[in-house]
């Protein structure tokens, strides 16, 4: 891999930005699914509150990597979206529908009011964590895409076993990753309660990663070419198993900091491995590899990217050190005051 | 039935984004507003901006999570509806939507955090440049997003590559394609028009204050600063729109000829009220000053303007819905400086605060920068058509080929819901807020001490280890009320 080529460099950071990403919104979208398993107002709005300042910056990752993969790769991105249109109109419904339930749930003093907030809240989050799995398992398996770049055929062809494994794995890594979050930031009987949930979590955790593992290589053959070609990416493999033997050692010795950390490592390494899989595919076509769009067949001219290249070199550190103040300023357990939601 | 794809795309990006315009001005505008009345509570001490503050930050929140919610569904569309489109642009306009994310919304989205929940966090000075820094990002929000839509609109600094559907813009000048001939021009409008936006909105919760005789002391500082904000920026709008106009004689002349409803070629005149009619090409019932449309654009009366009748039957835009919207913007825009200047005077002479009925013209006044904003839009964007980018792509040739009119109508619905349990929320929780008013200077409690950004860190640190575990939550309810809590 050559990252001084501006297509290699383009991918790499795509996939850098949807690492912040998973990682980011990924403790705040399992929080969200957690909520309903959080009894009375008080507690609902310390887990809503955990997440407060956050959850806006960290879906501007998600905002980020749309422009980006619009300007380095136009082509994918008209391609991927078109072809996903409705699961993808339900993502941005429920996308609206998180960011509403979190403004709107404590503005007014109302229990039916809270109780609806509450449920679109958990509902929304769950809807946005398992389309993206969704996505991702279909990108991985390959979509009936025509020498033009577009879906033959409709949104049944997306609806296959695979792809919903792919969902369901991606619904309890963010729960677990969620729930190790809050366990951070709560405290007293609260905290109790959800370290109560981290060891069923992480059991389905560890089913649904060895299904969905078995699955690929069975599924999708492809998956594994680039192993070969690069054998440095065993080292993530293995990094990946330890970071998930690390969530439960961290767990038994009572270190949370470092139970998180994990999971962040280990959220980490899955959008790598998928990424290894795919290189330097962006979107696989089912009818003929021909069709197949990748990181040089779908990128914009070569000027684009340099200039890009610039963008990204000086606006980066920018978005680092705000990310870092913000994370900082709101350091801690989380408390309630008059600014809270 | 057989949907049409392309008109309802259509339909559905007018929809969003029309949906989506009706926040970011005032997230621009009251963003203006909140830094200035914040710099007078840093230089004066006065907690009464403090106050007022505090409480257009709350509906700024709001106003800024409705934004954030309806601007990431614009961001997915290109490519989900106009796949042509989004592979013809890819270069030009991806690079304009990523620059906008990098340097634009976590720049916003990071220091919103410490604008809404960092008041007992930072010291005043920290949150000020919070403040600062949230007004920044959503300027620079605009600046990247006019750049890309103006180059719709006067496409330069690019070559053509390929054929057919496979045809691209590409790059070959990185700024000339940023100062392309209309961007700037209209960016300069657009953020008047978010000015205009946050100012009026300011005044007309402070007039109706007034009104009541509620908070008396914060509504009156309030409106004063932004009534000379609005002025100011009511007299700009109308000069920055005078040069766009020119502008668009020259960069687009088909859409001025919609404009003004000029059917042939030949001297023009400046239609003030009327309606086009396309059947008979002429405007009815017009009232026109004579030849001063050719006076404004070329400073002499006789000089012709090109008409419609210039361009091929397929190349004109519909005239009507321009005509008749770019007249309400530029009326709007006439009474916004009169208003203003007469609220000046008022002030001037102090008996504005004794005249009910020019208060109650500022309460309703809100809603005419709505319009405007929303008025200027169409009249830009109907009277570029049948073009997606002027000259090169047509809007029929820029929908995604894969994508069917039921899919599109089942997320027209499903949008259509979204945004209307949107709007009448946010017209709730506004009504809320606005009701409930801002805290009294008195109970605001000392803010954090502490300069530089490094003191105010130290300070959280310290608060949240040991004074914020022992207030009770209770002994806050007065203003945890206005916040909506417990
Ligand atoms: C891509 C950049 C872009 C940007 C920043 C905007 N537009 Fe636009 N607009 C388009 C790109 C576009 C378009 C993709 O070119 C459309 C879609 C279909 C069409 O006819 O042109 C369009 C159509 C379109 C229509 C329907 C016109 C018709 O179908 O005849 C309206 C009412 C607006 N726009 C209004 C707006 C408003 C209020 C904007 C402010 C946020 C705005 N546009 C920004
Ligand atoms: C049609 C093209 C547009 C697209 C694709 C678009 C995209 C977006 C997106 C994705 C967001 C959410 C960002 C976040 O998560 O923080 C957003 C918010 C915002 N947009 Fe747009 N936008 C468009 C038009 C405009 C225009 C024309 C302006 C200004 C003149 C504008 C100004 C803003 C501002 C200030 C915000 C901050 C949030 C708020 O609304 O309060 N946008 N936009
Ligand atoms: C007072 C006289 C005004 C004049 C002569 C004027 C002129 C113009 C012109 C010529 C355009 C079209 C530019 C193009 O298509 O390239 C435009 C667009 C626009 N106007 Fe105005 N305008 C005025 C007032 C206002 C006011 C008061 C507002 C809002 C508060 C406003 C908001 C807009 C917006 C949002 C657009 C679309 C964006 C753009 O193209 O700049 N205008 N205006």
């Amino acid at each position: 891999m050559d990252l001084t080529d501006l297509h290699v460099f383009w991918y790499v950071l795509l996939g850098v930005l949807v690492t912040g990403y998973a990682i980011l919104d990924g403790f705040d979208l399992g929080v969200g699914i957690l909520h309903p398993l959080v009894k009375g107002d008080r507690e609902r709005r310390l887990v809503l509150n955990s997440i407060g300042p956050l959850w806006d910056g960290n879906e501007v990752w998600l905002v980020t990597f749309g422009g980006a993969l619009f300007a380095a790769f136009p082509k994918a991105y008209a391609s991927l979206f078109s072809a996903f249109y409705l699961p993808f109109m339900f993502l941005l419904f429920a996308l609206i529908g998180r960011a509403i339930s979190i403004e709107f749930r404590s503005k007014v003093k109302s229990e039916s009011w809270r109780t609806y907030w509450d449920h679109s809240f958990a509902f929304s989050s769950l809807v946005v964590v398992l389309l993206f799995g969704v996505a991702a398992g279909n990108v991985m398996q390959g979509i009936p895409l025509d020498a033009q770049g577009n879906l033959v055929g409709d949104v049944r062809d997306l609806l296959r076993p695979y792809p919903f494994a792919v969902g369901a794995l991606a619904v309890v890594t963010a729960a677990l990753h969620g729930a190790l979050y809050l366990h951070l930031k709560t405290e007293g009987e609260l905290q109790a309660r959800i370290g109560r949930l981290r060891w069923p979590l992480f059991s389905a955790f560890l089913v649904a990663y060895l299904g969905v593992t078995i699955a690929t290589l069975v599924l999708v053959p492809h998956a594994t070419r680039n192993f070969d070609r690069f054998p440095i990416a065993w080292v993530v493999v293995v990094l990946n198993g330890l970071a998930v033997a690390n969530v439960p050692r961290a767990i038994h010795h009572g270190k949370p900091g470092q139970a998180f950390a994990s999971s962040c490592a280990l959220v980490a390494a899955l959008v790598f491995l998928f990424g290894m899989a795919m290189f330097p595919k962006l979107a696989i076509s089912s009818l003929d590899p021909a069709h197949d769009l990748d990181a040089w067949n779908a990128a914009s001219s070569e000027s684009t990217l340099g200039l890009m290249r610039w963008i990204a070199f000086l606006g980066m550190p920018f978005v680092i050190t705000y990310t870092a103040i913000v994370y900082w300023v709101f350091r801690g357990k989380t408390k309630l005051d008059d600014f809270s939601y | 039935m057989d949907l049409d794809p392309v008109a309802l795309s259509r339909a559905q990006f007018a929809l969003t984004v029309m949906f989506h315009y009706l926040f970011p001005p005032l997230s621009i505008g009251l963003g203006a507003l909140m830094v200035l009345l914040e710099g007078a509570y840093l230089r004066t001490k006065d907690r009464r901006y403090e106050a007022a503050v505090r409480f257009f930050t709350k509906i700024f929140a709001v106003n800024f999570a409705v934004g954030v919610a309806s601007g990431i569904v614009m961001e997915f569309q290109f490519g989900t509806n106009w796949a042509t489109y989004s592979r013809f642009v890819g270069d030009v306009f991806g690079s304009a939507l990523a620059a906008e994310g990098i340097f634009a919304f976590f720049l916003e989205s990071g220091f919103l955090a410490i604008l809404v929940f960092g008041w007992n966090r930072v010291g005043p000075k920290m949150h000020f440049f919070s403040t600062l820094m949230v007004f920044l990002g959503s300027c620079f929000s605009a600046v990247w997003i006019v750049i890309a839509n103006s180059w719709q609109h006067t496409p330069t600094g690019f070559h053509l590559v390929g054929e057919g559907a496979e045809m691209r813009a590409e790059i070959t000048d990185f700024w000339a394609m940023v100062f392309n001939p209309s961007a700037m021009h209209r960016l300069n409008h657009v953020l008047f028009g978010s000015f205009i936006q946050g100012a009026f909105f300011v005044m007309s919760i402070s007039a109706f204050y007034v009104l009541k005789k509620r908070h008396l002391e914060i509504a009156k500082r309030s409106f004063t600063f932004a009534l000379v904000f609005g002025a100011i920026s009511s007299i700009a709008i109308l000069i920055s729109g005078h040069s766009q106009a020119n502008a668009v004689a020259v960069n687009q002349p088909a859409k001025l000829a919609a404009f003004e409803g000029h059917y042939e070629t030949g001297p023009a005149d400046m239609i003030l009220f009327g309606w086009p009619n396309d059947e008979t090409r002429q405007v009815d019932y017009a009232v026109a000053v004579p030849g001063m449309l050719s006076f404004l654009v070329h400073g002499d009366p006789e000089a012709p303007i090109r008409g419609l009748d210039e361009f091929p039957e397929d190349e004109r835009p519909p005239v009507a819905v321009p005509f008749v919207t770019y007249h309400l913007m530029a009326m709007l825009g006439t009474f916004f400086i009169g208003i203003t200047l007469l609220g000046l005077l008022q002030l001037w002479r102090g008996k504005l605060w004794d005249q009910p009925w020019l208060l109650r013209i500022f309460v309703v006044s809100v809603v005419g920068p709505y319009l405007a904003n929303q008025a200027g839009w169409v009249a830009a964007e109907v009277g570029r058509q049948p073009w997606v980018v002027y000259g090169l792509l047509k809007t029929s040739d820029a929908v995604s080929p894969s994508v069917k009119g039921g899919e599109v109508l089942t997320s027209i619905v499903l949008f259509g819901i979204a945004y209307l349990a949107l709007f009448a929320l946010w017209i709730y929780v506004l009504n809320e807020k606005i009701q409930h008013g801002p805290e009294d200077p008195e109970t605001l409690g000392t803010p954090p001490s502490g300069g530089s950004f490094v003191d105010a860190a130290v300070a959280a640190g310290d608060r949240s280890l040991t004074e914020a575990d022992t207030v009770p939550v209770a002994s806050t309810t007065s203003v945890a009320r206005a916040s909506g809590g417990e």
